[in-house]
């Protein structure tokens, strides 16, 4: 009888479903398996353009695709170029930055107003979706023709181009708490605000962080294309493209296509960082896989 | 030990349902409508009083019909009765998340318990966050819900997970937590959405001496929904048998075991004859 009554006590104090620790073991081994096979590739792809080069391509028309060192020479260890491309580089950075500050208040606003009342999701959502299918080069004329070829028309591209990704996941994560979650601030008396503020907005951080990933890229596209397109302000990487192409420098053209993807990738891992930092305790699949 | 003559005749004679008359014909007293005059006089000053409650859904389906019963404090309920016979609708109209369409419920909805199927912990914060949340919401101040959060966090024996977040912890120790955290206002009346459906067999043993070790010392008004005959009759002072939709309540059993129950309650043959009654009321109840 007491072994019994023992049982009854011991059984809150010493859980028998304890969580396992997490595996940590192998961390070197799983870093080989996952940098030697796209290091392989890598090698493959620059064997691949020599041989494009060397072998393909009849030396007067070379320059169509110069060998890989050639670009590094003078596309990356010529200061004079390099200065160039960096500077409108930076310039495009902060172009793509602004525009997806303002697009992410912009959706923020619009996404919280239509998880708010359905009505008006209803209302503006196909306006939304009318906006995000309009090809980007199609309203670049129509933005210089309001607003100039300026630096203000470029973060608008970058705006519009990053916008609707934000909206979307906003909404769909506000939307995304379970029911019980909801039925518990119910039963609370909780407040909109409240209800916003502790449950959707939390709950939401998983699809913000997965349409911002996406809108940070989309806005570095939307400055350069924008940047290609206006001449007047500072000079971007979209201008500097223009005008390597235009003078047949290719190894600057290549070494400036290089620099723009790199840009890309930089603010993908970024934000993926960031997402670990805010969500990575808690949620499963947060972290920084590109 | 000897329990005597179990099983308590609630009300005695015929009752009405519907324009059938049923006679008796089974040890146990079938219920079929509660007597409205009987029901009256033990729902005075019940922590819980369903009254000739009706729930019909804006799609026609009737879900619950003219249910009535009450729950005191120190008492323990449990509904059994097939799926989707409104079992859950009685706890979501109890706690006002639905609003019956006829007949009356009467609590206090300001201190009520509500333990949900599942744990439905926000995942975003530990544990310690979760069980503070209702004190949160009813703006209580910090410190103040700290301390409520972590004495009921030691009553569920999670002490050492106060910082976990629910991912790391198993379905018993969400449950755990989840049960902490409708505890930290201490309220008189706790309901119990089919709490335990979802975890394996021995956590589900280890939460029911667990839920039992609370309501003794809390002595709150408890009502329980299950599926599982031997839960309910381990659990409770009282087992009601749901009908299929509509939901009505067919039968009422006393359990007369005194508590604290010990597991091997389980195997005890009064147990099984109960379980067996019950049983053969829900069979009963399909038809």
């Amino acid at each position: 009888m007491s072994t019994v009554e023992d049982q009854v006590e011991v059984a809150p104090a010493v859980p028998d479903d304890a969580p396992r620790p997490i595996e940590r073991a192998g961390l070197l081994a799983r870093l080989t398996v996952s940098i030697i096979p796209p290091l392989m590739l890598g090698a493959l792809v620059v064997a691949g353009w020599y041989a494009v080069s060397y072998l393909l391509l009849d030396p007067k028309r070379r320059f169509l695709l110069k060998p890989p060192h050639e670009v590094v020479q003078n596309g990356f260890l010529n200061w004079s170029a390099l200065s160039e491309m960096l500077s409108a580089l930076w310039s495009s950075t902060k172009v793509a930055m602004i525009g997806l500050v303002i697009a992410i208040a912009i959706g923020f606003v619009l996404a919280i107003i239509m998880s708010q009342a359905r009505t008006i999701e209803r209302a503006v959502f196909p306006f939304m979706v009318t906006l995000q299918a309009i090809p980007i080069l199609a309203i670049v004329p129509l933005i210089s023709f309001w607003w100039g070829t300026g630096q203000r028309s470029r973060v608008i591209v970058c705006v519009i181009i990053a916008l609707f990704p934000i909206i979307v996941n906003t909404l769909f994560g506000l939307q995304s708490a379970e029911r019980g979650m909801h039925d518990l601030f119910t039963l609370h008396h909780a407040s909109r605000a409240t209800r916003l503020r502790k449950l959707m907005f939390p709950a939401a951080l998983p699809a913000i962080f997965a349409g911002l990933r996406i809108s940070a890229g989309l806005s570095v596209i939307g400055a350069i294309v924008g940047d290609f397109f206006f001449g007047r302000g500072d000079v971007g990487i979209g201008q500097v493209l223009k005008k390597y192409s235009s003078q047949l420098m290719g190894e600057e053209l290549f070494a400036a296509v290089l620099l723009s993807s790199a840009l890309g990738v930089t603010v993908f891992l970024t934000f993926g960082w960031i997402q670990t930092l805010a969500i990575g305790k808690w949620h499963e699949t947060s972290g920084g896989r590109p | 030990m000897l329990y005597g003559n179990a099983v308590a005749a609630i009300s005695s004679g015929t009752h009405r349902l519907g324009s059938q008359t049923y006679v008796p014909s089974t040890p146990y007293v079938l219920m079929t409508a509660v007597d409205a005059a009987f029901e009256a006089t033990s729902a005075a000053g019940a922590a819980l009083a369903f009254d000739r409650t009706q729930m019909v859904f804006p799609d026609g389906t009737e879900a619950v019909r003219e249910v009535s019963f009450s729950v005191h404090r120190g008492e323990f309920v449990t509904i059994v009765g097939p799926s989707g016979c409104g079992k859950s609708t009685l706890l979501k109209i109890a706690s006002g998340l639905l609003d019956a369409t006829a007949g009356s419920v009467r609590v206090d909805r300001d201190r009520l318990g509500y333990v949900f199927q599942d744990a439905t912990l926000l995942p975003w914060r530990t544990v310690l966050g979760n069980v503070e949340l209702i004190a949160e919401l009813h703006g209580i101040e910090k410190s103040e819900r700290r301390r409520l959060a972590l004495e009921a966090i030691d009553t569920v024996g999670l002490s050492g997970f106060v910082n976990h977040y629910p991912r790391s912890l198993s379905g018993g120790m969400r449950m755990r937590a989840s049960l902490a955290r409708t505890l930290t206002l201490k309220p008189p009346v706790f309901l119990f959405d089919e709490p335990f459906g979802a975890v394996d067999e021995i956590t589900r043993e280890h939460l029911n001496e667990e839920t039992q070790r609370l309501f003794q010392q809390e002595g709150f008004a408890g009502l329980f929904i299950t599926h599982s005959i031997s839960e309910a009759v381990y659990m409770s002072t009282r087992v009601l048998v749901m009908s299929a939709r509509p939901g009505r309540i067919v039968a009422e059993f006393e359990v007369p075991f005194s508590y604290p129950r010990n597991p091997e309650l389980r195997f005890d043959p009064e147990f099984a004859r109960l379980s067996g009654e019950i049983s053969h009321a829900l069979r009963g109840s399909h038809s």
